[in-house]
C-alpha cells in the first residue's frame, strides 16, 4: 500500500489534491456528484469583504488546451459565506476547507482575513495578490515584492491559521516576491494563478471576452507553472502549494517533483466535473508505476 | 446531471449550416424541456452546450448550428462515433405554469428547444401555437416537425423569403394565447417581451465554461439577484429579467 498523506503548514491531508478556487464554487455542485471528503482539501470561491458581480459577460473564452476567464471575483462577500455558505459546506465537508480571500485595499485584505480566521472550518487561509482579472487591486499586490510583502505583514498580524500567498506568474521574478512573503510572515506559497491574455473575435474584431483580457487556464500553461514552482522551491523554505494545468494523476507528480507539497487542480475541474476524484483514485497506480511509497519523499525531488 | 458516452445514431444537415443529430444513451438525468447538454469534442478545451431538442428513454436530440471550429468538428462526426457528454444541465421550462393555451417562440437555432416543449405541453392536454423566426427561408427548421403535432404554426422570415416578412413579433396577428415560452435571439426575446401582455418564461445563452454551475462564467443579473445562466437557467421568467 502507497502512502499518499502529505502535511501542508502543520496540516495532514489524505492526500494532496484540492481543487482551486474559482472552479469549486463552495462545494455544493460537486458534493452533488461524488463524496467531496475524499478530496485533500478544497479552495473555495475568492472571497471579498463586500458581495461582487464580477465583470460583465462573456467571461469565458476557449483557447488551445485552456481556456480564459474574467469572472472577476464574483462573490456573495465574506459575511455571507460566513453565514450562509460555510454552515452549508459543513454538511456535506467534514474536513478543514482553505478560504481563499482577495482585496482591493489593505484593510479590505485585514478585515476579511480577521472575519475568515475566526472561522472553525477553515484550515488554511490562502491569500490571493494574484487575480488578473480585477482593477485597482487583486494583481497589483502581487506583482512587487514590496506591495506583497505588505499585504503578508497585514494579514500575518491577524491570522493565527496557516497563511498561504498565492502569487501571480505575470512577473518578472517570482522568487523574490516568494521570499518577500516568506520573510513577512507566509507559512506556505501558492502558485500560480492564471496568465494573462486575449483572443479576439475574427467576426466581430473585438476581444471575446468583455474585459478584453482575461487569465488563462488549462493544461497549456503547466510548463510555466512546473518551472516557477521549480525556481520558488528554490528560493524558500516554505512549503510550496502548486498548480497551472495539473489533470492528471502524472501531472501531479510532477508538479511535486518540482517542489510542491500539495497540489490544486483548477480549470480540469469544468471540463470533467470528476477530475479530481479521478486523479486521487489514480494516484495510488501512478506512485506504483514510478516506484513511489511515500508521496512526500518525492516533494522537490527534481532538484 | 449526468456524465456518458452517447453514440452518434445519426448527424445530418436540415438547414444552411444547421445539422440534426440523434445521441442513444441514457437519459434519465432529463427533467425539463429546455435543458441542455454539454458536449466534449475531440481537439477543443471547453465543452459546447447544446439544448435539447426532443429526447425518449434511450435518445435525445439536438440540432446545432456550424458557428465555429468546435460545432464544425461536431458536424463531421459520424453514426457509430461516440462523444463524452454531460446531459441534463439548466432548469428547463415550467410546462405547468401556463394555462391551456400556451405561445411557443423559437428563432433560428432557438427553435430547439420549443419542439420538445411543444410535444410535453400536447401530453399535458394543452393547445400549443407556435412561431417560428428566421433569416430566411434556407434557414428554416423544424417547421414539418410542429405541423405533424398538429399545432399551428407560422413562420417569420427577416428577408421575407418564407412565411410572414419581419420578426416573429410580426407574425402575432389575432393570436390566442395566455402564456408564452420562447427561445432565440436577445433582441428577439427582449421585442417579444414587450408585444406580450402575458407572463412568460424565455431562455438564454452564453459562453460558459462549465456549464454546472461552478465557474461562475454565465453569471448574469436579474431582478430576483445573480443567476448563473447554466445553473439557474438557461430559462428566466420574463419578470426577473434585466434587459
Amino acid at each position: 500500500m502507497v502512502n499518499t498523506k502529505v502535511t501542508l503548514c502543520g496540516i495532514e491531508m489524505d492526500n494532496p489534491i484540492i481543487p482551486a478556487s474559482g472552479t469549486f464554487g463552495f462545494g455544493y455542485e460537486f458534493a452533488e456528484l461524488y463524496d467531496i471528503n475524499c478530496l485533500g482539501t478544497f479552495s473555495f470561491k475568492g472571497t471579498t469583504r463586500d458581495p461582487r458581480f464580477g465583470n460583465p459577460t462573456p467571461r469565458i473564452a476557449e483557447c488551445p488546451e485552456g481556456m480564459l476567464n474574467a469572472v472577476g471575483l464574483q462573490n456573495p462577500g465574506v459575511d455571507k459565506v460566513i453565514a450562509e455558505e460555510l454552515p452549508k459546506l459543513a454538511k456535506c465537508f467534514h474536513k478543514p476547507v482553505m478560504a481563499n480571500v482577495s482585496g482591493f485595499s489593505l484593510d479590505e485584505y485585514v478585515e476579511t482575513c480577521e472575519k475568515i480566521n475566526a472561522c472553525e472550518q477553515v484550515g488554511w487561509i490562502e491569500v490571493n495578490i494574484s487575480c488578473p482579472n480585477v482593477h485597482g487591486g487583486g494583481m497589483s499586490f502581487g506583482t512587487s515584492a514590496d506591495a506583497a510583502a505588505e499585504v503578508t505583514k497585514a494579514v500575518r498580524a491577524v491570522t493565527t491559521k496557516p497563511l498561504i500567498i498565492k502569487l501571480s506568474p505575470n512577473v518578472t521574478d517570482i522568487a523574490s516576491i516568494a521570499k518577500a512573503c516568506e520573510a513577512a510572515g507566509a507559512d506556505g506559497i501558492s502558485l500560480i494563478n492564471t496568465l494573462m491574455g486575449m483572443r479576439i473575435d475574427l467576426r466581430k474584431r473585438k476581444p471575446v471576452i468583455a474585459n478584453k483580457t482575461g487569465g488563462y487556464s488549462g493544461p497549456a500553461i503547466m510548463p510555466v507553472a512546473v518551472r516557477m514552482v521549480y525556481q520558488v522551491y528554490d528560493a524558500v523554505k516554505i512549503p510550496i502549494v502548486g498548480m497551472g494545468g495539473v489533470s492528471t494523476a502524472e501531472d501531479v507528480i510532477e508538479m511535486m517533483l518540482a517542489g510542491a507539497t500539495a497540489v490544486e487542480v483548477g480549470a480540469a475541474n469544468l471540463v470533467n466535473p470528476y477530475a479530481s476524484r479521478d486523479i486521487i483514485n489514480d494516484l495510488p497506480r501512478v506512485m506504483e508505476k514510478y516506484g513511489i511509497q511515500n508521496l512526500t519523499d518525492i516533494i522537490g525531488g527534481a532538484h | 446531471m449526468t456524465q456518458g458516452f452517447y453514440e452518434i445514431i445519426s448527424n445530418v444537415t436540415i438547414a444552411k449550416d444547421i445539422y440534426e443529430m440523434v445521441l442513444g444513451g441514457d437519459t434519465s438525468a432529463i427533467t425539463a424541456p429546455g435543458q441542455f447538454i454539454n458536449i466534449k469534442i475531440e481537439g477543443f478545451y471547453l465543452r459546447r452546450p447544446i439544448s435539447i431538442c426532443d429526447w425518449d428513454d434511450k435518445t435525445i436530440t439536438i440540432l446545432f448550428k456550424t458557428v465555429g471550429a468546435g460545432t464544425y468538428k461536431l458536424s463531421e462526426m459520424k453514426a457509430g462515433e461516440k462523444l463524452d457528454i454531460l446531459v441534463g444541465l439548466g432548469n428547463g421550462f415550467d410546462p405547468d405554469a401556463c394555462g391551456e393555451k400556451p405561445l411557443l417562440v423559437g428563432g433560428g437555432i432557438g427553435t430547439p428547444p420549443m419542439y420538445g416543449l411543444c410535444k410535453k405541453l400536447l401530453a399535458m392536454g394543452k393547445k400549443p401555437s407556435v412561431i417560428l423566426g428566421f433569416a430566411s427561408q434556407a434557414d428554416v427548421v423544424y417547421e414539418e416537425k410542429f405541423k405533424e403535432l398538429g399545432v399551428e404554426t407560422r413562420i417569420a422570415t427577416v428577408d421575407g423569403s418564407y412565411g410572414t416578412k419581419g420578426f416573429v413579433t410580426n407574425a402575432m396577428d389575432a393570436l390566442d394565447y395566455d402564456y408564452f415560452y420562447a427561445c432565440g435571439p436577445i433582441p428577439m426575446l427582449h421585442a417579444l417581451c414587450d408585444a406580450t401582455n402575458t407572463s412568460g418564461e424565455v431562455s438564454f445563452e452564453e459562453r460558459m465554461g462549465c456549464g454546472f454551475g461552478a465557474c461562475m462564467g454565465c453569471t448574469c443579473k436579474t431582478k430576483y439577484g445573480n443567476k448563473r445562466i447554466c445553473r439557474d437557467g438557461p430559462v428566466l421568467k420574463k419578470e426577473e429579467v434585466i434587459w
